[in-house]
């Protein structure tokens, strides 16, 4: 399965915007070609989280993510908490974990009404209160009605580090750990969505998390080799990229992955495998086999880790593959394919 | 409906449990006096959960479990297709499960049509294609696919005086005269049927009775969850290995030997078998559903004239001729023998009806990782 090795079709579709091998395609066909390139640092086809630029000892990192979730409020955020904590925990990606600076561009519908904007800018300054940030420019647009659905949010941030954390750097041995419990947000907007009007307690896990990996890359240093926020496509997704990057084959053990039951349940209901769901406050670690341990504490140590576990160790065989061992027996985890859930984040 | 009795079910997916009935399965193979067994289930909800816990990568080396003809949208052939696609095109308005709107007919499927301007809307069942019937003038034509157990669904509407602007396309299957003909084909060398638990709640295990004594091969009747399946098997092998075949209720939490009786009253009150063709396998005697004569006032065939020869006129395009699918719903080959598999023939572009269902054999290998013999990975560092 050489997952870019397709073309990208003459239309467009959906299944570009749901973070896997289709939309690889369209950024190393399209987006990639002849742009993006950095001497000394990550550029864009790297296709990491974020770029990196060398300024002196330090490098400056740039993140940038376009948000257009449908509900724009759902159960445990909105549009404007997700912008904030998306960007921000794109830089901590990186290894830079104390965002200097946002800014937010915003694309408004013709009629969308006052009040609603105040309160999702009222969550957008709570939010940057909380991860120690705040947006420095912005931008303004207004479009027809039915032009666009409501509201788009933009937003960009940049960030000073000394140490760079890629996505690629995992060798056979490595442990896998997840800060949390898997697919909550996903799961939290497609149960709001759904036909079958499900009655959940289901909430979205949308938070800025780089206070936690700060800690944890305190503790970890060089030992942490890899690191991704398992958005768009899920644990699975981020996994196959790692996989895929670093050149080796990645074992998850199901029965250690952290899941709500009610995730679990709602999955089943509807169809939906929580490792292809979305969270938006949760990151995935490749550690050395000799720091996990002390990670592992130090990212439990956080309120927002408390969940977190070591659910996986990478291998030599096969690589660029993720396999799941169910407990029962063993199977390839694929990516999510088409549009399985448009408009997540 | 409450995500909390959703979860209690999950109860049935122990992996300790599972891993002693995984030892009774090596004892058992190991102790047959021939390698391998071959075993053939004929559901697609078996081979979900087969792949879905990655089951291929614990049953022992020596046990081949194949998936038979388990896909009713798999096995709906192009002829009915055809009616199907002829009619929307002739204007009329076409209601039909999901999956049956990509499955190719001569030159077009239904959502072919429907790129053209046809009327063809999805529906979850066939109350929701009466609720249309009613919400408009026009005729509705419900294409109803599937085995015996959606074809009591289809039949109860019938019985309940449905409005007279709706109709049926009867593209339905009924299993067990299919496992005659697969249990017969020389490239098969069967040894003992899986059989679907849900479809054996309807028609009780005793209709598989007659089959054990003219083919002299066991059936075990197994339901969905990942040990139900591990057991079906077992007690499978327990009976290939005791030379006696018969007929076993592996799943007596919901299957009687009787059956629901109400149920198949009233789905052979709506229906008779009659022979047709199944999609790259055989012409099945009995294998059809059609309404019966009473019923004819919603039997689309009678109602219109329906012309699909405009659509012969066409070659089947290149990749068809390559597709494989016919041999994989026979048992003969798994998706992984096919040149189109995971690479031309994908969920988004498929070429085969085994890739446009969630029941086919090749869209589920595909949605689990498409290779399932994981056996030999070593973890630790190289």
């Amino acid at each position: 399965m050489t997952r870019n090795a397709r073309f990208v079709d003459e239309r467009i579709t959906l299944k570009y915007g749901t973070g896997g091998g289709a939309m690889r395609a369209l950024i190393e066909q399209i987006f990639a070609k002849g742009l993006g390139e950095v001497e000394d640092g990550i550029g864009l086809a790297a296709m990491d989280d974020g770029a990196a630029i060398r300024i002196g000892d330090q490098y400056l990192v740039i993140a940038t993510d376009s948000h257009v979730v449908q509900p724009i409020e759902f159960p445990g955020g909105d549009i404007g908490r997700l912008a904030v904590s998306g960007t921000v925990n794109d830089l901590a990606m990186m290894g830079a974990t104390e965002p200097l600076a946002l800014t937010c561009a915003a694309i408004i519908e013709d009629g969308f009404p006052r009040d609603d904007l105040m309160r999702i800018w009222e969550s957008i300054r709570a939010t940057c209160e909380e991860a120690g940030t705040t947006i420095v420019t912005g931008d303004t647009k207004v479009m027809g009605h039915g032009e666009l659905d409501g509201l788009v949010l933009n937003t960009t941030g940049v960030a000073l580090t000394t140490r760079l954390v890629t996505d690629c750097g995992l060798q056979a041995g490595d442990k896998i750990l997840v800060t949390g419990t898997m697919g909550d947000h996903g799961l939290a907007i497609m149960a709001t969505r759904n036909e079958l009007a499900l009655e959940t307690t289901l909430e979205s896990d949308v938070a800025p998390i780089h206070t936690m990996v700060r800690r944890a890359l305190e503790v970890g240093g060089e030992g942490v080799v890899a690191l991704k926020d398992p958005t768009r496509g899920g644990l699975s997704s981020a996994l196959h990229e790692m996989a895929e990057k670093s050149g080796v084959g990645i074992i998850i053990d199901e029965t250690a992955v952290p899941l709500r039951d009610e995730v679990r349940a709602v999955g089943e209901l509807l169809g939906i495998d929580p490792l292809v769901s979305a969270n938006e406050g949760k990151a995935v670690f490749g550690l050395r086999p000799q720091v996990a341990a002390a990670v592992l504490d130090a990212v439990r140590s956080h309120p927002l880790g408390r969940n977190a576990a070591i659910v996986g160790e990478c291998v030599a065989e096969r690589p660029g593959f993720v396999i799941l061992d169910t407990g029962f027996g063993s199977r390839l985890l694929a990516e999510a394919e088409g549009e399985l859930l448009p408009r997540i984040c | 409906m409450n995500p909390n009795e959703a979860f209690a079910q999950l109860k049935f997916r122990d992996p300790e449990r599972a891993r002693g009935l995984r030892d009774a399965l090596d004892r058992l193979v190991h102790q047959a006096d021939h390698a391998p067994v071959s075993v053939m289930h004929v559901c697609g909800s078996h081979e979900q959960a087969i792949a879905k816990f990655g089951l291929r990568a614990a049953f022992p080396q020596d046990l081949q479990v194949i998936m038979g003809p388990g896909c009713p949208v798999c096995v709906t052939d192009v002829p009915e297709v055809d009616e199907a696609v002829a009619l929307a095109k002739q204007g009329v308005r076409i209601a039909s499960y999901g999956d049956m709107l990509r499955v190719p007919g001569t030159s077009q499927s239904l959502a072919d049509a429907k790129a053209e301007g046809a009327k063809v809307d999805v529906v979850y069942s066939v109350t929701q294609a009466v609720e249309l019937a009613r919400e408009h003038d026009e005729d509705i034509v419900f294409f109803a696919s599937g085995f015996e157990t959606t074809a009591v669904a289809t039949a109860a509407v019938l019985v309940d005086d449905p409005p007279d602007n709706f109709s049926v396309l009867s593209a339905h299957k009924y299993i067990p005269p299919v496992m005659e003909i697969v249990a017969e084909m020389p490239e098969t060398k069967i040894e003992g049927f899986l059989a679907a638990g849900h479809a054996a709640t309807i028609t009780g295990s005793a209709v598989f009775e007659k089959f054990v004594e003219r083919h002299g091969l066991p059936v075990v009747i197994a339901g969905f969850e990942p040990l139900d399946v591990m057991a079906g098997l077992v007690k499978l092998m327990e009976v290939i290995n005791s030379g006696e075949p018969r007929v076993e209720n592996a799943f007596p939490r919901c299957v009687t030997r009787e059956g629901n009786v109400h149920a198949q009253k009233l789905l052979w009150r709506v229906f008779r078998a009659t022979g047709g063709r199944w999609r790259g396998i055989a012409h099945v005697p009995n294998g059809n559903l059609r309404l019966r004569d009473e019923y004819a006032k919603y039997d689309t065939r009678k109602r219109f004239t329906i012309d699909a020869s405009a659509l012969w006129g066409y070659a089947p395009p290149k990749l068809v001729q390559q597709c494989q699918c016919g041999d994989i719903m026979a048992g003969i080959a798994s998706p992984s023998d096919c040149q189109l598999f995971g690479k031309e023939c994908t969920p988004d572009t498929p070429v085969g009806a085994c890739m446009v269902s969630a029941e086919g054999t090749c869209k589920i290998w595909h949605q689990y990782g498409g290779r399932p013999d994981l056996r030999s990975i070593k973890r630790g560092a190289a």
